[in-house]
């Protein structure tokens, strides 16, 4: 009867292998009109006049939205939402107006039809970590402080025989989910209805309707499903508020508005460059007595988004003197937000690579050294942890990999080496309900919870049906539609446990009130609330990733033909779909270690890259024998289900596992990310 | 500048066979085959990812030759035979590739597989045809090994990175 754990083939596979899921764009609707975004062309400055005659002109074209000619909107902490309102332009590519046409070729057209005049300001875009007006947040976004500091790290430095003073840094990625970020709207009888991609029906349906000043009753948000997201669509971003406006402007019509992929690099936000000052100091048998990050980075001038590249810090290893810092540059760039794992993903690469230096020059296997400097409590909060396998993780990968007899060699023309690095993220839930009814025979779940490709239509009907106590095929899930009672968004690798959790409580009130044997009809919900269930626990996920790297002696091209992550991440609820999450999160960390950099020209402001041409991503002979494993891990401290969450992990660590075993190939030491052979070329033996 | 009605869009009518269908439809002669079936004809099996042919999204095959069909004009496919991951399906009668998807979670969300489904159809019938790629020796006949598989999908972008899996996919369906 348990379902949970076993492979479960995915409930919208038959309709993804044929193209009939339909996402946000392809919502099926009479009539529909076409929406083109107009946007700024400098980098700072206003907009001082607009010439619409020659666009309006055009046959097809319906209207045209231009600043300070729409709604007034409410102010929201979000300001990037805050779209048409005036004439100023904070960054290149900011929207400056939308053209609404009968085709979408119509509107293409006429996009180039209206012509702006710009008053334009000077515009400071270029990040450096050596910039004199880097500044200290207050707080970073989990909550916690900008820095931290134990003991003496610069004394430890200079006495402990064995030290890692560098700098290391990660670029900018953008998140590139395949389907671009879409909309269709329709304003009908004083109610909007948004089949919006997004991480969050809920938290889109909230946040529009504060903006648009709309009771929340007014606006619906249905989306069932995601051509992925990472963090991209885990908020509402500036252009579904104005496909809003333009189902406003024009009642009845059904408005669809997709993004270019350039658009993709400006309007829905980016994992910002780290520069990463990592410091460790260990003894000679390789026990740590400082470590320490000084993270910089940059935000938009417009809204504050901060990577906490140096939260992983506080708690991965043991060492009395520690300490951690960010810093960030406020610049006239597009807004940057979550990608998948953001602090942990470029904040274990520094550390990770710094601690394989460290190994290096202290003669000790990685992973021994990883081993012999494991906390007993998290060193930031002193609290135990609910649970912490990563020595398991790093034993069974070193087995599974074939770690012992790790001797760099040569394969003909090729330098082939091996590399590790440890995996973590926070283990958390939010808040979420969940709905559950009897009718006829069958039970159904009702949650307005996501499916990124996560696996939730998949799921959450397993988790219902072990707590119910039924077969499997008696279990229907409705998920991604406001109607249904309010889940929290998909993001922190929150989903399935917050979610689950919901069903769980929903299950156990149903059964409190009607019994196992309901009548049809019989309905109750439950509610997960808990974000930290149990103070007393530090709640983490752990991993262990290995990575096997050939680096072509003459051209230094470089191939990972193997990558082997080993996690413990709680309990797995669909071995089948936790493999994908996992093996796509070390995928994208193959990506981001190999290939992924947004280049901005600072002196335009924008990322000239801005496609699939010039923004290289992983492709299939790039990521060709990737596996995932993990311990069986019960924890019933981080949530009712005793899941940690999956889809973040697989990502951290993955980039510094591949720089270190590029190092083992070649002996060549690479800091910066990506790892593209002209770094690696000049030191080749 | 040219006065806005000087460029306005020419329209011309034209037949295409989608997925064993005849569709006529008045198009502009602008119109992309992808648009033509996501916008006009509402077969929005292929998707749009980039409508650079930069991703694979959009392939279907045209002919039975794999398409990308962002960068192929409507008109060019009058008195054509287009086939959609959809139409690989008929009555949901699955092709053994999306068989082969769907045994190896060969996919997550899904944005990119219609296109995947299409792409190794036509990869596949290349392969039996003999044709060469980079990943072997030309002068052989080429097998469906790994590496063949992986470079003749590598058109295709996964950001889910189900690459592995897609590859075990594609080999299950070369078995047959
Ligand atoms: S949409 Fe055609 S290749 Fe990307
Ligand atoms: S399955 Fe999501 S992009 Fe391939």
């Amino acid at each position: 009867m348990n379902t949970i754990g076993q492979d479960i083939p995915r409930r919208d596979g038959h309709a993804k292998v044929t193209g009939t899921a339909t996402y946000a764009y392809e919502t099926p609707a009479d009539n529909a009109a076409y929406c083109a975004l107009l946007q700024a062309t400098i980098a700072k400055g206003q907009v001082t006049e607009i010439d619409i005659t020659d666009a309006l002109a055009l046959p097809g074209v319906l209207t045209i939205l231009t600043p300070g000619d729409v709604q007034k909107l409410t102010p929201v902490e979000n300001t990037e939402l805050h779209v048409l309102q005036d004439n100023e332009i904070a960054y290149r590519g900011q929207i400056i107006g939308a053209v609404i046409a009968d085709t979408s070729d119509i509107a293409r057209h006429a996009v180039e039809l209206v012509h702006f005049t710009y008053h334009v300001d000077e515009h400071d875009s270029a990040y450096s970590p050596d910039r004199d007006d880097l500044y200290t947040p207050d707080k970073l976004v989990t909550g916690a402080p900008a820095d931290t500091s134990t003991g003496d790290v610069d004394a430890a430095m200079r006495t402990a025989t064995h030290t890692v003073d560098h700098v290391y840094s990660t670029a900018t990625n953008h998140n590139n989910p395949m389907e671009p970020h879409a909309t269709t709207a329709l304003w009908q009888d004083d109610t909007l209805i948004l089949w919006d991609s997004t991480q969050g029906v809920h938290a889109v349906r909230t946040t529009l309707a504060e903006v648009l000043d709309l009771r929340p009753d007014q606006v619906r948000v249905i989306c069932p499903y995601v051509g992925g997201g990472f963090g991209a669509k885990g908020e509402p971003h500036a252009p579904v508020v104005i496909a809003a406006l333009a189902a406003r402007a024009l009642p009845g019509r059904p408005i669809r508005l997709a993004l270019t992929r350039a658009q993709m690099f400006v309007l829905v936000g980016y994992r910002t460059p780290t520069t990463q000052h990592t410091r460790v100091a260990a003894d000679d048998t390789g026990r740590l007595t400082a470590i320490a990050i000084a993270a910089t980075g940059q935000t938009a001038r417009i809204r504050e988004y901060v990577e906490h590249a140096g939260a992983a810090t506080r708690m991965m290893y043991a060492a009395p003197n520690r300490a951690t810092s960010h810093r960030v540059a406020a610049l006239d760039v597009a807004v940057p937000t979550w990608m998948r794992a953001p602090g942990e993903c470029p904040g274990m690469f520094g550390p990770e690579v710094a601690i394989d230096e460290l190994a290096d020059a202290l003669g000790i296997d990685p992973i021994d050294l990883r081993v012999a400097n494991e906390p007993d409590v998290d060193p930031e909060s002193g609290n135990p942890f609910s649970s912490r396998n990563l020595v398991a993780c790093l034993r069974q990968g070193a087995d599974r990999f074939g770690w012992a007899d790790r001797a760099p060699r040569r394969d003909g023309d090729w330098l082939v080496g091996t590399g590790v690095a440890a995996a973590v993220f926070p283990a958390f839930t939010m808040r979420a309900t969940a709905a559950i009814r009897y009718d006829q025979g069958r039970y159904t779940v009702e949650i307005g919870a996501a499916d990124l490709g996560t696996g939730a239509w998949t799921v959450l009907p397993q988790i219902a049906a072990d707590a119910l106590e039924v077969p499997l095929d008696q279990v229907d899930v409705g998920i991604g539609d406001t109607s249904y009672p309010y889940a929290s968004t998909a993001g922190g690798s929150t989903g399935t446990a917050t979610w689950g959790s919901a069903v769980l409580a929903a299950v156990e009130t149903f059964r409190d009130k009607f019994g196992t044997d309901p009548n049809d009809g019989d309905e109750a919900e439950g509610t997960h609330d808990q974000g930290p269930f149990n103070e007393q626990y530090a709640t983490y996920a752990f991993g262990a990733q290995f990575a096997e790297v050939r680096v072509h002696a003459d051209t230094a091209e470089i191939r990972v033909p193997r990558l082997l992550g080993v996690f413990a991440a709680g309990r797995i609820i669909n071995p089948r779909t936790a493999r994908s999450q996992f093996i796509g999160g070390m995928t994208m960390g193959l990506s981001m270690a190999l290939h992924e950099n947004s280049e901005l020209d600072p002196r335009f402001g924008h990322v000239m890259n801005h496609d699939f041409a010039g923004y290289h991503i992983a492709s299939c002979a790039d990521a060709t024998d990737v596996r995932a494993f993990w311990i069986d891990e019960e924890d019933p401290h981080v949530n009712p289900l005793g899941a940690k969450g999956i889809g973040e992990i697989g990502i951290v660590g993955t980039a510094a596992a591949i720089v270190n075993a590029a190092h083992h190939a070649t002996g060549v030491r690479v800091r910066d990310l990506p790892l593209t052979l002209d770094k690696l070329l000049p030191g080749l033996p | 500048m040219a006065p806005a009605g000087y460029r306005r869009g020419v329209e011309t009518a034209i037949t295409t066979r989608v997925d064993g269908t005849t569709r006529t439809t008045r198009v502009d002669t602008r119109t992309t085959l992808l648009d033509l079936l996501r916008e006009r004809l509402g077969n929005t099996s292929p998707k749009k990812g980039c409508d650079h042919g930069q991703c694979g999204a959009c392939t279907v095959l045209l002919d039975g030759r794999r398409v990308l069909a962002c960068l192929t004009l409507a008109v060019t496919t009058h008195d054509h035979d287009v086939t959609t991951a959809d139409g690989l399906a008929p009555d949901g009668d699955l092709h053994p590739v999306q068989q082969a998807f769907l045994d190896n979670d060969a996919f997550q969300c899904g944005y990119c597989t219609p296109g995947q489904v299409c792409s190794a159809v036509g990869a596949l019938a290349e392969l039996a045809q003999g044709h060469p790629s980079h990943a072997g020796d030309i002068t052989a006949d080429p097998e469906p090994t790994r590496a063949e598989i992986a470079e003749r999908m590598s058109g295709n972008l996964c950001r889910c990175g189900a690459y592995t899996n897609i590859i075990t996919a594609v080999e299950q369906a070369a078995r047959g």
